[in-house]
Formats: structure tokens, sequence, C-alpha cells
């Protein structure tokens, strides 16, 4: 039987990142690199069972710090796009502000909030709230500004309140925007937690990292960076999901969800 | 319900869009404007459904002055502007929503409609998965719960192809023995025109004026056709 072109092309990355995983394991052994320095890709697996609850421990922390931020960040980005879409002098103040906002350093707030508020969760959550904002409002502004002006015409006509144009109008016109700007934030929530924690922490995957990087433990640094890399994976699959489930009428013709 | 436009005139900056526009529209109506593209329908119209106030003039709805004022009359545009959130039902709904009737009560009675409006069966399809006709023939249902003794309908078939358009054409002159109501119709097609009104107005090119009124019963199509055109050419 012949396989179809479709599943061949689901396999391409595997096997594109087998060969990498082969070639790295590969090198390291015929030039015998130091572990210290690069481990091959078998050994990071074992460092990931062996260490497994310790780095459960930490996973937890981070990934709280991550969701609670991403969270916290959407809903004042909805709350900060319904205030911008319905008073004109809340835009025209903020707008331009939240924008600048962006060309702050993340590293230096990162120590600024840890000298501030601590080495415990608060300033974590401060950063990557700060990180996630940001993608979330302006993708949500775009989609709000985004909506044909006749259409709101109509409503007006109507006898619509601005209220009930925003709600019904405007607001899932722009679900689909702002569900990329949440996927993009969905991917450095987990980032920014890490970097945050690597500024100063007591707990945390960030926290682990600079423990392991200090005794040159490269090979638990590298088992850090793939369960980052695995959660954040997980985290945009699950705004897929969430997608899929709440805007029915956005989705492909005749596609099931696929986790692919 | 009828309609009179008295003496209205818009300029929009230096342009003068529309001069002493006198149109009266009878209950039961089918009237027809008919004027080249451009050529300020849809200002009249925007001004007609209360969304811009004329520099001069007055609209009045029977007899009473409804200058600026929205909410009264069902306005449908070139595009269907359905939400593509929402179901066929649930877009066609959105008037008697938004008159605060509850969601349950306003879906039973646009369901009641959908047969009638070439609908059926389509009640839970979203706007893009519809044709082109009858995604305009569930916004001029929307158009029509929202108030059915006065549609404004602003050249509702110029985007579908030409054998749509005519399905639709036959279809809304069928629909109205069904649901008699006052009709103020824009197109730029003289056939259209000709073939759904009871009466036409024809305008000139900016600033629009009303150049002749035309009772279709009056005469045979053909003999109006070339009415029109000789007119039309004469201005050119």
């Amino acid at each position: 039987m012949k396989r179809s072109p479709h599943t061949a092309d689901k396999l391409a990355p595997w096997i594109a990142i087998l060969v990498f995983l082969l070639i790295w394991e590969g090198g390291v052994r015929i030039t015998q690199t130091p572990d210290w320095l690069l481990p091959p890709p078998s050994q990071v697996l074992m460092a990931l069972g062996t260490n497994a609850s310790m780095l459960f421990k930490h996973t937890i922390v981070t990934v709280e710090e991550a969701l609670l931020g991403l969270g916290l960040s959407t809903l004042i980005a909805l709350m900060t796009a319904y205030l911008m879409d319905q008073v004109l002098w809340f835009r025209q103040a903020f707008y331009p502000l939240i924008i600048f906002s962006q060309t702050i350093p993340l590293l230096i707030l990162a120590v600024l909030f840890t000298i501030w508020f601590g080495f415990g969760m608060l300033p974590k959550i401060l950063v990557v709230i700060l990180v996630c904002f940001f993608p979330v409002v302006i993708s949500l502004m775009n989609g709000l500004d985004g909506v044909d002006p006749d259409q709101i015409k109509l409503f007006r006509s109507m006898g619509a309140t601005s209220t009930a144009i925003f709600t019904m109008v405007k607001l899932p016109a722009a679900m689909p925007s702002f569900f990329s700007g949440l996927r993009i934030s969905a991917t450095y929530s987990l980032m920014a937690a890490v970097i945050a924690e690597w500024m100063g922490a007591e707990k945390g995957l960030g926290y682990f990292m600079t423990l392991m990087q200090k005794g040159y433990r490269i090979d638990q640094v590298l088992a850090s960076v793939l369960i980052i890399c695995l959660i954040s994976f997980l985290l945009v699959k699950c705004i897929d999901l969430l997608e899929y489930l709440l805007l029915p009428w956005n989705r492909k013709e005749d596609t099931q969800y696929n986790w692919g | 319900m009828d309609i009179k436009v008295d003496k209205v005139s818009k300029s929009m900056g230096e342009v003068h869009i529309l001069d002493h526009i006198d149109i009266a529209v009878h209950k039961h109506e089918f009237v027809v404007i008919l004027g080249p593209s451009g050529c300020g329908k849809s200002t009249l119209f925007n001004i007609i459904a209360g969304l811009l106030l004329p520099d001069e003039g007055r609209i009045l709805l029977d007899g009473k002055d409804y200058t600026g004022q929205t909410g009264r009359i069902g306005y449908m545009q070139q595009k269907d502007l359905l939400l593509p959130s929402r179901t066929i039902l649930d877009n066609v709904c959105i008037p008697l929503v938004l008159k605060g009737m509850p969601q349950h009560k306003a879906r039973q009675k646009a369901f009641s409609y959908l047969p009638d409006f070439g609908l059926e069966g389509f009640a839970a399809y979203y706007p893009r998965q519809l044709s082109g006709g009858m995604r305009q023939r569930a916004a001029l249902l929307r158009t029509y719960l929202f108030a059915s003794d006065i549609l404004l309908l602003d050249e509702p078939f110029v985007a579908l192809d030409a054998i749509s358009r005519r399905k639709m054409q036959l279809w809304l002159r069928e629909l109205r023995s069904h649901y008699p109501c006052t009709i103020l119709f824009v197109t730029h097609d003289i056939d259209e025109a000709l073939m759904l009104a009871d009466r036409i107005y024809l305008f000139s090119a900016r600033p629009a004026k009303v150049r002749l009124e035309i009772k279709t019963a009056s005469a045979p199509h053909d003999v109006h056709k070339e009415t029109i055109l000789h007119l039309l050419e004469e201005e050119t």
C-alpha cells in the first residue's frame, strides 16, 4: 500500500529532528567532546530521567508564573482595548505609551523588579505580564480597528448602542486576530518567567538552570531547555484548541482539529 | 407608511452632492432611484436612514419629521454585512434582539420567515458557507425584520452575477405580493429599475437632481427605456 503524501508531510519534521540528533550524538562521540562542554542528546535524556522529581518541582513554579502572567496580561489587554475603543482620549493618551513601553530592555526590568519586590513570584509575574501584554493588546486593537465601517454604520442605523456594537460586531471580528496575538504571547510567557527567575529567585526552572550552569552541568541545563520548549509548544496547542472551540465560525472548511 | 424627502440638499466639503431633492414614496409603493454610479444616491439613503444630516430640507415619515433620526427605517447596502461570527438565523435576529426581544423569541419569529426568503434549512449555517444570492436574501430578511413597513435597498444585487441577479429580481417581485411594504430602491441598472418599480426617479450626475419621474405602468418598458437612454445621451 502506498503511503499518502499527507503522512509523509507530517513525518518530515520528525525525520529532520532525528537526523539532527544523530549528527549531534555521533559528532560528540567521535570528537570526544567533554560533557561539561556539550553532552550528547542521549545524556540529556538521561538527565531528564534521573533528575525528574527536582525538575518537576521547579517546572511547576515556572509554569504557574507563566500562566498567571499570561492570564492577567490577557485580562488587562481586553480591558485596555475596550477602553481605547470606546474612549478617544484614552486611546490618544495610552496607545503611543504602550508602544514606547516595548523599548524598555526586559533584562533591566527583571533586575529592577527583583530589587523592588524581592525573590518571590510577584516580580516574575510582573515581567511575564509586561512581555505578554503587548502582542495581545496590539493584535486586539488591530482586529477592532479592522471592522468594516459599513458594518458599524448598519448597526447604528438599527439603533445599536456603542456597547452593543462592541460586543456584537467588533469583539467577535477581532477574535481571530486576538488569538494570533495570544499565541505569540504564550510562547513568550514561559521564556519571560525563566529570564526573570534567572535574575534572582529561590525556585523555578530559571533558578535551577543558573545553579546547574555554575556547576557545568550542561546536560541538566539542556534538559531544562527541552522542558521549556515542550511546555511552550503544548501551551500554543492549547490556545489553538481554545480558538477551535470558541470560534466555530472561523474553522477552515471540513477540517478536524489536529494536534500535529 | 410613506416617505417624503422634502427639498434635501447636501454638500460634503466643496462638493455639492444633492441639490433640492424632492421625492415621495407612497404606502406599499416600489420606487426606484435610477442614476449613474457616484451620483449621491447612497448619500441620500444615509440621510433618509438618519445617519447623516442634510444641509437643507427634511425627511418626513407619515408626515412626521424624522430628519437625523436613526432606528426607524431598515437599510440594506450592496454588501450583505452579515456577521461572520453568527449563524444565518442569529444574523437575521439581530434587529429584534437590538429592540430588546429575548433571544429565543427572536429566533422563533425569524425562523418562521426563512422559507419565504429561500433560506429554509440554512438557519444553522454561517454566512461564508452560503452563496452571494442567499446572503443577500438573509440581509434582506434582516432588514425586513427591523422595520417591515419601509425598506431602503441600496443596489442590493449589484455584487451578484447576472444570473443570480435576475433570479433575485424575480424573487423580490414575487416576495412583494406576500409581504406588502414600501420600498425605495437604488440602482444604476435601467432594466432592473423598469422590472421592479412602480415609479422611477431618474437622477442626474453631481449635483444630483431629479431629472425625470416615470410611472412604469404608463407605457411599455421599451418606450421608457428609450426615453431614459435619450435623456442620458443628451447629458453627455
